[in-house]
């Protein structure tokens, strides 16, 4: 880079500033991770654009780079000498250290603040248990006393979500709301208390949506699927009190591991 | 008859393979009858009839074809047969076949043997994404689709990436630094023959009763430790390729540190040599883990032990720190010596010195320290401490800092340069660099806990992952193929038909991998047989360029098979490279050199008037590196030994 005079790095910078801009309005433009339909997918969109500026910049920087050095140092035909002998560039090497060291410091930083934001306690929650079996999902209210193999929750309202799995690891993620978390056998099981399998999430639009299995669990992995329903409070309350009530000694964990297919029937009334 | 069963080879190896399955068969089944045990049990987790011989059969097979000869006689106290180096050296084809002791036939033999699984894991990749080409079931069941996924990745993992470095290394490391062979030869030849005996393990999975594994390449239990039989395969084929591994490392270690030639200082060692002592320092430390983990899971399996039990007291959780502190530094043992080819690649093909070379010999050891404390950054969601999310995301991110280092000076390499870019593998790295970069962004976005959250376990994972294996590790692989193509055959390759090759290539991962960042974000999830009418539009373009990456991948056999027969004749020096293995004949001498050569300069002094790397003893190569030494093996002459 001996030779590369003043006018040509401010072009050089002058290009990849542009690229970086276009690249990031064109990015930030478009709807990467679907609907928002939780507080706590916002500031997650907000950190993926974040990202994407900066992920711009370092990529604008290393076309230009790489292009600009194609464009001008190709040898031409025949041309057998060598490149200068150059070794290398303390400042420079410094500078590419010191500020990729700053951003990811940055992103880091910034990233813990989110994610203390998105796990926030909320002053009201309502409890749901979780319980995953392959391949199906069912869901207990304590509160309310019922039980189903639908999520149906009030909208506005922080869910407190009590994960455990009965037979292989299951990943409990509604795509809509951002929040994802494994379902691991044993956290009812004395030592599992050391199992994270707490997990939170207040949906604030109501709709459709699908809770997802995101971990390998066997042959009926890809369909492994229930209905999430957010609904205003007075329609959770009328359907609440539609559904079967949990017999009396009757805990999602009793049941053993199975084919699935049928322990959750004999319990639940669809 | 007899004499052939006796000598070391193919068909003793095979009545040594018989005779081991049957060994091991017979006692299964004389114990289970002494104990009063069913002679055949048949629960899908046991089977100790199939398992015991699927461990004796291969090293029945290992010990035939001749492995253990000499230490079997060493340790035996009888007469060793004095080396006669008629194990040395391949005169024919049939000498590939063989036990072999020269690190260049060993080199061969890994790079021949991994690029087959590579088509293997290919061509189950393509039924894939048949599969996936529309939403719902049309080729493949949903418990097939599992299998094919697992050992696709399981293939591609362990007999091709991790393997195929190994084995360009052997070619070309021994003769980078002016060694006659590796540290341990016999070793050495161990670790090749044991390799293929983990991927045979791996395929003949499909034959079991409940096919072949599906519990991803991860195999997390408890969903292994239940799995059928073809998960006790997998458990046992990665002991072979793990095994194999280690001891490679070790040989590399040993022959990097003791075997460099006379004036070869650390900081005058080829990038490459730099690279391969970083990812043996990683697999030492790591690959121990995921054999240690997948033995507890056998165990849980076949003998009933409750590692992973949960009911029983097991902990599910730490199957998988135990298997991410391997498989997170797994990452770069197949990423490090990709930039050790690089670094040799542009430098060459630039004409210029590698820009900042200690600060890339330095980021390759930051990148090994920091690579032990990553691995739980896979294990955001899976319900861990929740305080060890942070620090590991911090360590995760920073891994960036050495990694962009590297990437900023292979640009710096690039200014007031004489850029070549005819040949292939420039169009390679340099493919590399853009490609990669891209998966080192998707990775620095993973490694945010936030963004983890939502997108972990889904198709943004499989795009980022193939980003840095495929556009990151393959790419090398292809550089590093097509720049010492000339000096393991003695042959030129044809470059129209690279760079063919080459476009092919950098079209069908663009637009095989990037549209899975999208839908990956959008909700699909990864390692699903079926997925919402939603995706169908972007998988088909997925699925049509996956089979334009396939199709190029046989314009480059088909010019490896051509050119390795009928390609004109290589120099000894056809890059007009500084570093050793380019200064002897191509394919080098049986024994590399007729006298060590002497190391007086660092290894890429392009353009520094009367700078040397080498000064070798022979007339060979000799009028390469610059002024002809006025004497032939004069000490003290040849030109300036300035740095």
């Amino acid at each position: 880079m001996k030779d590369m005079s003043r006018a040509t790095f401010l072009k050089l910078a002058g290009v990849a500033a542009v690229m970086t801009l276009v690249i990031s309005i064109v990015m930030v433009n478009i709807d990467w991770l679907g609907p928002d339909a939780s507080t706590e997918k916002g500031p997650i969109i907000t950190l993926l654009n974040v990202t994407i500026v900066l992920s711009a910049l370092v990529f604008s920087i290393v076309l230009t780079m790489m292009v600009y050095a194609i464009w001008k140092y190709r040898a031409k035909p025949g041309d057998e000498s060598d490149g200068a002998p150059i070794h290398g560039n303390t400042r420079l090497e410094i500078i590419w250290t010191a500020i990729p060291l700053v951003i990811v410091v940055g992103l880091g930083v910034y990233s813990t603040i989110v994610l203390n934001d998105i796990e926030a306690e909320a002053a009201n929650q309502m409890e749901v248990d979780v319980t995953a079996q392959q391949f199906e999902w069912r869901f207990d209210y304590p509160d309310q006393g019922v039980a189903s193999n639908e999520l149906h929750v009030p909208v506005g309202t922080q869910l407190e979500l009590h994960l455990n799995a009965l037979d292989v690891v299951h990943s409990f993620w509604v795509p809509e709301w951002g929040i994802k978390r494994d379902l691991v056998p044993g956290s009812d099981l004395p030592g599992g208390d050391e199992i994270d399998n707490v997990v939170r999430v207040t949906p604030d639009v109501e709709g459709q949506y699908s809770v997802v299995c995101t971990e390998l669990c066997g042959w009926g992995h890809a369909t492994m699927r229930a209905a999430a329903v957010v609904e205003s409070q007075d329609d959770f309350d009328a359907w609440a009190a539609d559904q079967t009530k949990i017999p009396e000694g009757n805990s999602s964990t009793g049941a053993a591991g199975g084919n699935g297919a049928g322990v959750f029937d004999d319990q639940v009334s669809k | 008859m007899v004499a052939t069963l006796k000598a070391p080879g193919q068909p003793r190896a095979i009545l040594g393979l018989i005779l081991g399955a049957a060994f091991g068969f017979g006692l299964v089944v004389a114990l289970r009858a002494i104990s009063g045990l069913e002679i055949f049990q048949t629960e899908q987790t046991g089977y100790p009839q199939v398992i015991v011989p699927a461990i004796t059969g291969p090293i029945g097979y290992l010990i035939g074809i001749g492995c253990f000869d000499y230490w079997f006689r060493w340790a035996a106290g009888a007469p060793t047969i004095p080396e006669d180096h008629s194990q040395h050296g391949a005169h024919s084809w049939k000498d590939y076949f063989k036990f072999n002791t020269d690190h260049k036939v060993i080199g061969i033999q890994y790079v021949v043997t991994t690029f087959t699984f590579f088509l293997i894991g290919g061509l189950l990749a393509m039924l894939m994404r048949a599969e996936l080409a529309q939403p719902g079931g049309q080729i493949v069941d949903a418990g097939l689709f599992n299998g094919l996924f697992s050992t696709h990745a399981a293939i591609m993992i362990f007999l091709f990436v991790v393997p195929v470095f190994a084995g360009l290394a052997n070619y070309v490391l021994p003769l980078m630094i002016g060694a006659p062979d590796m540290a341990f030869p016999r070793l050495n030849a161990l670790s090749f023959w044991m390799l293929p005996m983990g991927g045979i393990l791996f395929l003949l999975s499909f034959l079991m009763p409940g096919g072949a594994f599906d519990a991803g390449w991860t195999g997390y239990a408890p969903l292994s430790t239940g799995a059928p039989l073809g998960q006790s395969f997998f458990n046992l084929g990665v002991q072979f390729a793990g095994a194999s591994s280690v001891a490679t490392a070790l040989n590399f270690l040993v022959t990097i540190v003791t075997m460099r030639a006379p004036g070869m200082s650390f900081w005058r060692m080829p990038l490459l040599v730099w690279a391969n002592l970083s990812t043996s320092l990683l697999v030492v430390g790591a690959t121990p883990f995921i054999a240690g983990a997948q033995f507890m899971v056998l165990l849980d399996r076949a003998v009933g032990t409750n590692f992973f039990q949960a009911a029983a007291g097991g902990d599910v959780i730490s199957y998988q720190h135990i298997f991410w502190f391997y498989s997170h530094p797994a990452v770069y043992i197949m990423m490090l010596p990709g930039f050790g080819i690089v670094s040799e690649v542009i430098s060459t093909h630039a004409r210029k010195t590698i820009f900042g070379y200690r600060l890339m010999a330095l980021a390759l050891l930051g990148i090994v320290v920091l690579s032990f404390a990553v691995w739980a950054h896979h294990m955001f969601v899976s319900g861990m401490f929740a305080w060890l999310r942070v620090p590991m995301m911090m360590t995760t991110l920073l891994i960036a800092v050495p990694t962009g280092i590297k990437i900023f000076s292979w640009l710096g390499t690039l200014f007031d340069s004489k850029l070549h870019m005819e040949n292939t593998s420039m169009l390679f790295s340099l493919g590399f660099l853009v490609t990669f970069v891209i998966g080192g962004i998707s990775g620095v976005m993973l490694g945010m806990i936030p963004l983890d959250i939502h997108t972990s376990d889904t198709y943004f994972v499989v795009a980022h992952i193939h980003f840095v294996l495929f556009g990151g590790s393959v790419f090398t692989i292809f550089a590093g193929l097509y720049h010492w193509f000339p000096k393991m055959t003695g042959r030129m390759y044809d470059e129209r038909l690279g760079r063919i090759h080459f476009w092919g290539t950098m079209v069908g991962t663009w637009g095989t991998f990037i549209p899975m960042h999208w839908i990956g974000m959008e909700g699909m999830p990864r390692r699903v047989a079926d997925y919402a009418a939603q995706f169908g539009d972007w998988n088909l373009v997925i699925s049509i360029s996956s089979f334009i990456l396939g199709a190029a991948q046989l314009v480059f056999l088909y010019n490896a098979i051509v050119s390795w027969r009928y390609g004109p004749k290589a120099g000894s020096n056809p890059w007009r490279a500084k570093t050793i293995e380019w200064q002897v004949s191509s394919p080098p001498p049986v024994f590399n050199f007729d006298e060590i050569p002497r190391v007086v300069g660092g290894p890429y002094e392009f353009g520094v008037p009367g700078a040397r790397h080498a000064i070798m003893h022979g007339e060979e190569g000799a009028e390469v590196t610059g002024p002809k030494p006025a004497v032939v093996g004069a000490a003290g002459g040849g030109g300036g030994g300035s740095k």
